[in-house]
């Protein structure tokens, strides 16, 4: 299923896809891919796989203690794109999400083409914006890899235009002012962001991210959203385990509850 | 040599430089160049810096002629003493500059990254003088390398935020700096430190410390008659180094040297050598050298001096190396660490670590230089900082200090 045909079933459904975030290789490439699995099984509809990178930049503290780890153990690119081919194996809509500087270092239309090959479907370039993507959107273009880029609350209606029309599968919108990392409430300018993206072009696919944390935020974007993005309340079910059992026990129960939150919209 | 107008609009300096940033920075970065625009043709705006270049901060600088150093090295050595400034180094024309341009765009608090400190003394300066709020992140390893610095920046008034993600030092300085821009753009202007970083910042940061080179060219001219053969500086992010240059490279006869930190020696991966011994690639939202692994992960970099310790280079060197216009090699921990002592022995003057760089530099291109124009060479070479911060490390180095054991960086395996 290509990305877009996973928000088209949810929205006849009536509710929002969930999209899972997990840095590869973290704690190691078995345990990343262990934990994958479990957040596929346990109704995360999107795997969004973060390569781990020295310079985070988008990242809060959460993302950031995860990939220094998966970095410390060793985790490699290829290894990377062996836990996608793992996790896409077993039916699970996997996405990429990663900064610019190792696909520029692996060759763009190389890493599009193995990419596609290990089977992701998508890709999230937090740091690359459509104005210096033109490399990329060759390569994704050839090798059939949607493309996500950002949208902020402090886009302009321009950037925005440009943005989605640059983008394909969905628009990534970053609900607040700020790097990843669980808040206690969803950001009152996400639902106007969301609102922002769909009068720019309202077939386009909207999932927001940073700050979701919980069942209920989870229901609330989705009653705005057509993506609930959760990433570092996720990589803590593991990261605060005392062990691998646990950690995997609180990540399913955790996509459960997200995954309940995401199919019943608090309109 | 009619030479195209860098940047583009777009900030690209050949395949380098542009921006490889998060969008919610793109508002941000947009409304900074065009406040830059508007400021760089405002006469006032120019008038205002001007004054406090020359009345605050001790514009223009010497253009000393160094004759016992000349003597000694058998060239003609004219030393651009910025370590005279306030507050010690080139970085005050930069946070001037810029302080004025966030008041102008009406935002209260200033945020900056430093490595040595220098910056961040110099950010911590304007804003207390400007009456802003000021934020400095620095690496927790360099807290400590440069514990008097810190010191001075709360006594200016500012906050010092330690880092102690990564390697504890000036690139993951940045990387914080950057994640508090993103939650705080509305309010707060990102006092980048170096000609580094997306555009517009190395243009803007080239422009304010551009002084430098258009003095040293107009001294030069005055004191000499004529221009020097050859200009060096040292090369961390490349902020000195542009400063000095940019007035330069329409000069076919002036060659321009860059000297990166070597430290342990670029063969032994232990160097902050990003154009002699990295490779292109994207790091802190430009593309430009990078010292990286094959995936493309950022390598820590090692130097004595805390404030060429980074993996990356300003973008606009990356050009002017790849066009041959500058010449870039590295210099050792131990040859800049000569180089100081020499300049403190037969001139009086203690340089910054950083600095001892380019005079290493200098030093090593005077046979080459001679034997090219059969006669005796000169050199202005930019004396960026003065080397008051850098006691504690080069007294250890130099086994110079009483009760305390001396660490020989690169002896300690």
């Amino acid at each position: 299923m290509t990305i877009a045909q996973v928000f088209h079933k949810a929205r006849i459904e009536d509710r929002a896809v969930l999209v899972g975030c997990m840095p590869a290789g973290f704690p190691t490439v078995d345990d990343s891919i262990a934990s994958m699995i479990a957040m596929h099984e346990a109704g995360c509809d999107v795997i969004e796989v973060e390569l781990p990178y020295s310079d985070p930049v988008m990242d809060g503290p959460v993302i950031q203690r995860a990939s220094d780890i998966a970095l410390a153990g060793g985790v490699r690119t290829r290894d990377t794109l062996q836990i996608i081919e793992a996790v896409a194996s077993i039916g699970a809509n996997v996405v990429l999400m990663t900064y610019w500087n190792p696909v520029e270092k692996y060759g763009v239309n190389a890493f599009a083409r193995d990419l596609a090959a290990a089977g992701a479907t998508g890709m999230i370039t937090p740091d690359l914006i459509p104005d210096e993507a033109a490399e990329w959107i060759a390569a994704s273009d050839e090798h059939r890899i949607d493309r996500t880029f950002l949208v902020s609350p402090s886009s302009t209606d321009e950037r925005l235009a440009m943005t989605v029309a640059n983008c394909r599968g969905f628009v990534y919108a970053t609900a607040l002012m700020g790097v990843t990392g669980a808040r206690t409430s969803v950001s009152s300018q996400a639902p106007e962001l969301v609102e922002r993206v769909r009068h720019a072009d309202p077939d386009m696919p909207v999932g927001v991210g940073l700050g979701v944390g919980t069942g209920a935020q989870a229901a609330e974007v989705a009653g705005f959203a057509d993506g609930v993005i959760v990433g570092s309340a996720l990589i803590r079910c593991v990261l605060e385990a005392p062990d691998r059992a646990t950690g995997i026990a609180r990540l399913r129960a955790l996509s459960a509850e997200l995954s309940e939150g995401v199919r019943n919209p608090r309109k | 040599m009619s030479a195209p107008v860098l940047p583009d609009l777009a900030g690209h300096f050949g395949r380098y430089g542009g921006r490889f940033v998060p969008e919610a920075l793109v508002r941000a970065l947009d409304e900074l160049d065009a406040a830059y625009r508007t400021a760089k043709n405002d006469p006032a705006f120019q008038a205002e810096f001007s004054d406090l270049l020359v009345n605050y901060a001790g514009v223009p600088s010497l253009l000393y002629r160094a004759s016992r150093l000349s003597q000694v090295l058998g060239a003609e050595i004219l030393l651009k003493r910025e370590d005279l400034n306030h507050t010690g180094a080139h970085k005050v024309r930069n946070v001037l500059g810029q302080a004025l341009l966030a008041k102008r765009m009406g935002k209260p608090r200033v945020i900056a990254e430093t490595g040595a400190g220098q910056h961040g003394v110099a950010s911590a300066t304007a804003a207390a003088l400007l009456d802003l709020e000021c934020v400095v992140y620095m690496g927790e390893m360099d807290t400590e390398r440069q514990a008097l610095n810190v010191a001075r920046m709360r006594m200016l008034g500012a906050t010092v935020v330690p880092v102690t993600n990564g390697s504890r030092t000036l690139k993951d300085a940045l990387n914080e700096a950057l994640r508090d821009w993103v939650a705080s753009v509305d309010t707060t202007h990102y006092l980048l430190g170096t000609a580094a970083g997306p555009a517009p910042f190395p243009e803007i940061v080239r422009d304010f410390v551009g002084g430098i080179g258009i003095e040293a060219r107009e001294q030069c001219l005055a004191q000499l008659g004529r221009l020097p053969d050859a200009v060096a500086a040292c090369v961390g992010g490349g902020s000195n180094a542009i400063g000095i240059f940019h007035a330069f490279v329409p000069d076919d006869t002036v060659q321009l040297f860059g000297f990166e930190a070597g430290g342990e020696g670029v063969a032994t991966g232990r160097h902050a050598a990003s154009i002699t011994g990295g490779s292109s690639g994207v790091l802190h939202g430009a593309r430009t050298y990078v010292l990286q692994d094959e995936d493309g992960q950022t390598v820590e970099s090692h130097s004595i001096s805390a404030g060429l310790d980074y993996p990356g280079v300003g973008p606009e060197h990356a050009w002017l190396h790849d066009t041959g216009r500058a010449t870039y090699e590295p210099v050792t921990d131990d040859e800049a660490m000569a180089a100081f002592q020499l300049l403190c022995r037969t001139e009086g003057i203690i340089p910054a670590i950083e600095s001892a760089h380019a005079l290493a530099g200098a030093a090593r291109i005077v046979p080459q230089l001679r034997e090219e124009l059969g006669r005796t060479p000169t050199i202005v070479v930019n004396l960026s900082g003065r080397g008051d911060k850098d006691v504690h490390t080069a007294g250890a180095y130099f086994g110079i200090l009483d009760q305390v054991e001396a660490v020989v960086p690169g002896e300690n395996t």
